[in-house]
């Protein structure tokens, strides 16, 4: 009896040994699944904006007039508005965050290092749309009052600082992406900095260097691809940022040098006027501006992957 | 040669400089986390927790449709994605060949790195569209296409940390491959596993942008087949309000879904050091 029971449970085990073939296959369909999912989400994004890209031709990208009444869509305004306030946002981020980054990696002790990446990497888990209610009620009304009057006193003489202070606009779209990127540029460049070979500053040291020209002469030339791979991932972030910035930037197609200005961004006016878009070519205009925004930023996060990828061979390299 | 003292001081200035930097990101956190409290602790109270929202002028609404709406379609968004992202996962790191897995590493990263609100204009076009109307299950699916990436890459990066040693003795005993994957590789790794799993679910629970034209929101209960409101979209449409009673809700319902997202993140980052501690000493 019991030896019968045995030899059952025995081929029923043997049996399985085919469920490595069983495995093997299930789990390949849920990584298909993902390619899936990918391949579908681009044919998806063209059909849809099939009605906008037959009307409106390249033209699309050119075009300053957004106007659904008398169905004129252009989409420059958009570009530009989403092109300026991620610049704006990385010329503040990159290096404040590049400075937050040398002090985590190379001057702090470790204890407090590992206390402020963690808090570093709390900042980058709070909710973009958290962002922009800080931004509104706090950012805001201090650049009306405040900043932008003292701008435009001190620094109206550039066409960037012209116009009514009205708070919302290019520059406060451009404060608030620079603080949601600041974690990015820090996670990564920190870890660049960390992969550089200790040999590489203890030479420098030794030639009788200050520990910042070690740091800024050795240390940041050596990790550079990793940095710049840091800024290109916190530039896709902004670019694709929608609630903070949809929240500050004003909401006006237009084309205006002056950072006070208000603007609008492809995410921004996706999220405003996706649900009352009528009429099939407004509709597959939107989406034909989510398709550029897809395309734009999956461009940005290959060069930034290929860059810190880049470093990180370096490193082994050096390493071995 | 520039003089020494011009160098020590050159240093000095420049270490001090970082540190500032380092001071000025760190504290934004604290100002938000100040600001929100300051601002919504005031109006969380019972109502707020389990009162419908009411119009703006009229006192004791509150935002528990809200919040039970992100919870469904959270769990939802947990209940597609983390199978399939897991699953992927494990073939990654344990079945896969090398051009396939390429291909599928590639194409999750890609999605990771797609905008929210892109997100939400494919789920639009999978669910809503066919449905003809806006619902909770139209956000969860969104949700979950978000999720699938980041589970998948963080399921499969902690299966690749457990140590060669385990899988060969486990097949030395004899034990079919898929037996020493799902009884000794996963359990190995498994805290790091379920951390990623958690972080992951709270970074999509605050996703506004793939909500908005998928669930749209709503101002009563809702089942799954209807529009759904929920936290993050709430809080949106309650800041662009122009009522001061509608802003003090939304400093509040800021402040739930802060902590809420705060609370998960630290102590799933806690249990993972505590882990890696425990199996060092």
């Amino acid at each position: 009896m019991s030896v019968g029971k045995a030899r059952r449970k025995g081929s029923f085990w043997s049996n399985l040994h085919k469920g490595d073939e069983i495995a093997h296959l299930v789990t390949f369909l849920f990584a298909a699944s993902v390619l899936l999912v990918t391949v579908l989400l681009v044919a998806e994004l063209w059909r849809t904006s099939g009605p906008s890209r037959t009307h409106l031709g390249w033209g699309f990208f050119f075009g300053t007039d957004w106007d659904a009444v008398n169905d004129k869509f252009g989409a420059a305004p958009f570009i530009y508005g989403t092109i300026l306030t991620s610049v704006l946002a990385l010329l503040i981020s990159v290096p404040l965050g590049l400075g937050a980054a040398i002090f985590l990696a190379e001057l702090a002790p470790p204890r407090l290092a590992n206390a402020c990446t963690f808090l570093v990497e709390l900042l980058a888990a709070v909710p973009s749309v958290i962002y922009g209610l800080l931004a509104i009620f706090t950012l805001v009304p201090l650049l009306r009052e405040y900043g932008e009057p003292f701008l435009r006193k001190t620094l109206g003489f550039l066409p960037w600082f012209r116009g009514p202070a009205l708070g919302i606009g290019f520059l406060a779209a451009g404060l608030t992406l620079a603080v949601m990127t600041f974690p990015y540029v820090i996670a990564i460049s920190r870890e660049s900095l960390l992969e550089v070979p200790q040999d590489q500053r203890e030479a420098a040291l030794a030639l009788g260097a200050t520990r910042w020209e070690s740091t800024s002469q050795v240390v940041v030339p050596y990790a550079r691809l990793g940095i710049l791979g840091s800024v290109f991932l916190a530039l896709a972030r902004a670019l694709g940022e929608t609630m903070a910035v949809t929240m500050v930037i004003g909401n006006n197609p237009s084309i205006h040098a002056s950072l006070f200005a208000p603007g609008y961004t492809i995410a921004a006016v996706i999220a405003n006027e996706f649900t009352e878009a009528t009429g099939a070519v407004y509709l597959s205009s939107l989406i034909e501006l989510g398709l550029v925004l897809f395309l734009i930023t999956i461009i940005v996060n290959a060069l930034a992957r290929l860059l810190v990828v880049a470093t990180s061979r370096k490193g082994t390299v050096h390493g071995a | 040669m520039r003089r020494m003292g011009f160098r020590k001081a050159l240093n000095y200035v420049m270490m001090a400089a970082t540190g500032a930097c380092t001071l000025l990101t760190v504290s934004i956190l604290f100002v938000i986390l100040g600001y929100l409290v300051y601002n919504g602790g005031k109006s969380i109270d019972w109502n707020f927790l389990t009162k419908l929202p009411l119009p703006p002028g009229s006192e004791g609404g509150g935002m528990a449709n809200a919040m039970l709406g992100s919870a469904t379609m959270v769990g939802l968004a947990a209940l597609i994605g983390l199978p399939i992202g897991f699953l992927g996962g494990v073939y990654l790191a344990e079945f896969g060949g090398k051009t396939f897995s390429f291909l599928v590493r590639y194409m999750a990263d890609l999605l990771n790195g797609v905008p929210s609100i892109v997100i939400g204009i494919f789920a639009w076009t999978l669910v809503v569209v066919p449905m003809r109307h806006y619902s909770g299950l139209a956000g969860g699916i969104a949700l979950s296409i978000m999720l699938i990436p980041i589970t998948l890459r963080s399921t499969e990066q902690f299966l690749i940390g457990v140590p060669r040693a385990l899988r060969e003795g486990a097949l030395a005993l004899g034990a079919p491959k898929w037996k020493v994957v799902a009884t000794v590789v996963v359990p190995a790794a498994m805290r790091g596993i379920l951390t990623g799993m958690i972080l992951g679910v709270a970074r999509v629970a605050g996703e506004t942008a793939p909500l908005l034209f998928t669930a749209l929101n709503n101002q009563f209960w809702s089942n799954v087949n209807e529009p759904t409101a929920s936290l993050p979209v709430m809080i949106y449409k309650l800041a662009l309000s122009p009522y001061d009673d509608w802003h003090r809700q939304a400093w509040a319902a800021g402040l739930v879904l802060l902590a809420m997202v705060l609370v998960t993140n630290i102590s799933a980052r806690w249990i993972l050091a505590r882990g890696i501690s425990v199996q060092k000493g």
